[in-house]
């Protein structure tokens, strides 16, 4: 069995059918690629699985343990990090701050620890900060530890969310449109990122583009998402050349021509 | 390095006030104050016949100024006569400020910097601990003597320091967790009602609560426990409100808790065993200075690691963005429960203290008065902050005082004030600060670094 695995998952937001029979097998190490046109149910798939909504049928599995009817935050704590389309940082805290509360789940003080500032809490805090240091340098952004994320550039930003969700010691990392809204150097530079933590951390991905180029480039495997139904499934070339995907990227007279 | 870069941005700072005292350390300024509460000690009664005050002025010279404007108001609307006699009460009062207070201050604490500087690095480099302790040590030590000049002063104190923990434990859920909870009066009933009973029920002879059920010397010892009882027992009313409302967001919690703040009203309006409308008095006199203040200083320091932990900022994340906590791993609804919990668990403290300084409990103490009071303090202080909280209490209360020879105006005065800082600093003056110790009682220039 994957790594996670999804099984036949089908979701309504009331009467609408937003995805439809999704099928999907993430082996440990792996990056793959989810893309297809706005509105396909990319993100709804991230949202189904990170357990924000719960789908209406269908089963999804990681390390062989059932997500279903779990809460956001117990699946992250099993292995499964995000980050979102629409950056979603906390506009009163810094750098270090946002990498060292996804580690959360990870500190064992307790509520009267935090309360009466126990040794076990400082010697936490401590490693928990220098773990939290240690992805800030792998992401280049060390130097801005102490800013808070909304003077910082926008590309910045994107790092600190790749940081925090690093942060929770993920196996999987979901990235929701990584790229959205970067200029040709940034593009660049953040696929050296997610390269270099893809090698140093051994973690799976799985990612979410609109740019072709990008998900070709970075992915060994690739499906592509038209009104919730996965119309192909398969490597960057087998993609590329797959005429329903043209299709759904470039529209039909596009490709009689 | 740090106290190099301190000194550097603080001498570089325009205000020529910072420039000017920007080598003093806090121990510098505390050792001013002990100057100014010792020589109002020493020569305070004499000055002010000297200079021909009525009295010794009560609160830095400020009722007295007041006093007078208040005058000028009653002329203007009431078409009392104005005595002009009573205008050279603000110029007296302004020099017997000066020279007892803000001289002292500034004398000894820009020329003891240097031994200070070198004091605070000393204690720095033995223990935070003994640093802290030394610190509220001598800051006990000017409340006590400023405060026991009159008996007007120490109940001013202890009401400020009550709201200091009141406003403390209101940041934590309005400020912290940033949503809008009105129900802390309500809070701050129950735990004096529940102090109440325990202390007045277990220890007095009551007309209300029946005849001491016990009586021995040293039954004062128990008065922690009568407070801890009414803050659990008020953390426990918060369980009510925050199980419905919780599963909502946004304004529900705030219609939610302010129907709380009613129902607890009209309970203990109701029932009879609590005294009803006329509630309990007659609690013995625990609440004193020393009591007081500890209570407050263990509720900031709790407050405070509580903040600053990683279980704290969840409560900034979820504020900030709830989605992005959860997926974070953040447990959501226990982060925003033991925050609420833990808040109502302070305002009852609080309203266990209140109930023993004015040694009295009632129902009407505890209304919409009281929580746009405190809904003041917080929000002119500064929203998710510690000393904001400590600024608003203090100077909210200060400015009540003061203003009380303005009557009625006074509640004109207070709300246009509220309104300023709401416009030119939505947040409140000193909000999102960290409160860091170390930071605040460190040495400060390059005296403290070169011993």
């Amino acid at each position: 069995m994957a790594l996670l695995q999804v099984d036949n998952m089908t979701h309504y937001f009331g009467g609408l059918r937003a995805v439809h029979d999704f099928n999907l097998a993430i082996e440990a190490g792996q990056i793959r690629g989810l893309i297809g046109p706005n509105g396909a149910g990319k993100t709804t798939i991230f949202n189904l699985i990170t357990g924000i909504y719960t789908p209406t049928t269908g089963t999804i599995a990681f390390n062989g343990t059932s997500l279903l009817r779990r809460r956001p935050n117990q699946i992250a704590a099993l292995g499964i990090g995000r980050t979102f389309q629409d950056l979603r940082l906390w506009r009163h805290m810094n750098v270090l701050e946002h990498v060292k509360l996804a580690r959360y789940s990870k500190l064992t003080y307790g509520l009267w620890g935090a309360f009466l500032d126990s040794p076990r809490r400082s010697r936490e805090e401590a490693e928990s900060e220098a773990k939290a240091m240690e992805l800030l340098q792998l992401l280049g952004i060390d130097h801005l530890a102490d800013q808070l994320v909304v003077s910082l550039p926008y590309g910045a930003q994107r790092r600190v969310e790749m940081a925090r969700a690093l942060a929770i010691e993920p196996q999987v990392l979901f990235l929701d449109e990584p790229t959205v809204g970067m200029t040709p150097e940034e593009l660049e530079q953040i696929m050296e990122v997610i390269r270099t933590i893809h090698r140093k951390l051994g973690l799976a991905i799985f990612l979410i583009e609109h740019r072709l180029k990008f998900v070709m480039e970075l992915c060994e495997q690739i499906q592509c998402l038209v009104f919730g139904e996965v119309i192909a499934d398969g490597t960057p070339d087998q993609i590329q050349n797959n005429p329903q995907v043209i299709e759904a990227y470039l529209g039909k007279d596009m490709v009689e021509t | 390095m740090v106290q190099t870069t301190n000194m550097t941005s603080l001498a570089s700072g325009q205000n020529p006030v910072q420039r000017f005292f920007a080598q003093v350390p806090l121990l510098g300024f505390l050792l001013g104050m002990l100057a100014c509460v010792l020589i109002e000690k020493l020569i305070g009664e004499g000055l002010a016949v000297l200079l021909g005050l009525s009295q010794m002025p009560v609160l830095f010279g400020l009722v007295t100024v007041f006093k007078v404007i208040a005058g000028g108001v009653n002329t203007i609307f009431k078409g009392v006569a104005f005595e002009t006699a009573s205008l050279m009460d603000i110029p007296r009062a302004l020099v017997y400020f000066g020279l007892v207070y803000l001289l002292p201050l500034t004398l000894v604490a820009k020329y003891s910097a240097g031994a200070t500087n070198r004091i605070a690095y000393g204690l720095q480099r033995s223990s935070v601990l003994v640093s802290v302790l030394v610190h509220l040590a001598i800051l006990y030590a000017v409340l006590h003597l400023w405060g026991t000049m009159s008996d007007y002063r120490v109940i001013t104190l202890k009401l400020m320091l009550v709201a200091v923990l009141l406003t403390l434990s209101l940041n934590i859920i309005n400020g912290y967790m940033g949503e809008f909870s009105c129900s802390h009066p309500g809070f701050m009933a129950i735990g004096a009602y529940m102090s109440s009973v325990f202390t007045v029920g277990l220890f007095v002879d009551d007309k209300v609560l029946g005849a001491a059920k016990m009586g021995f010397s040293l039954a004062y010892l128990t008065f922690p426990l009568a407070l801890i009882f009414g803050g659990l027992v008020a953390a426990l009313g918060a369980l009510i409100v925050a199980i419905p409302s919780f599963k909502t967001r946004g304004d529900y919690l705030a219609i939610i808790s302010l129907a709380f703040l009613f129902i607890v009203k009209s309970l203990f309006e109701n029932v009879q065993a609590l005294g009803g409308a006329r509630g309990i008095s007659g609690h013995p006199d625990w609440a004193s200075l020393p009591v007081i203040f500890c209570t407050v200083v263990l509720g900031i320091w709790a407050i405070n690691n509580f903040v600053t932990s990683t279980m704290g900022k969840a409560l900034n994340a979820v504020r900030d963005d709830e989605s992005a906590a959860e997926a974070m791993t953040v447990d959501t609804r226990k982060t925003k429960m033991i925050a609420f919990l833990f808040g109502a668990f302070w305002a009852g403290m609080a309203g266990g203290l209140l109930a023993h300084v004015l040694r009295y409990v009632n129902p009407a103490m505890f209304g919409i008065q009281k929580l746009a009071e405190v809904l003041a303090m917080v929000y002119f202080g500064g929203l998710n902050s510690v000393v904001g909280s400590i600024v608003g209490a203090v100077s909210i209360s200060l400015l009540g005082e003061a203003l009380r020879p303005l009557e009625i105006f006074k509640w004109i005065v207070i709300p246009l004030l509220l309104i300023l800082v709401m416009i030119y600093r939505p947040t409140g003056l000193f909000a999102f600060r960290e409160f860091d110790v170390r930071k605040i009682l460190q040495p400060k220039g390059s005296r403290g670094e070169e011993v």
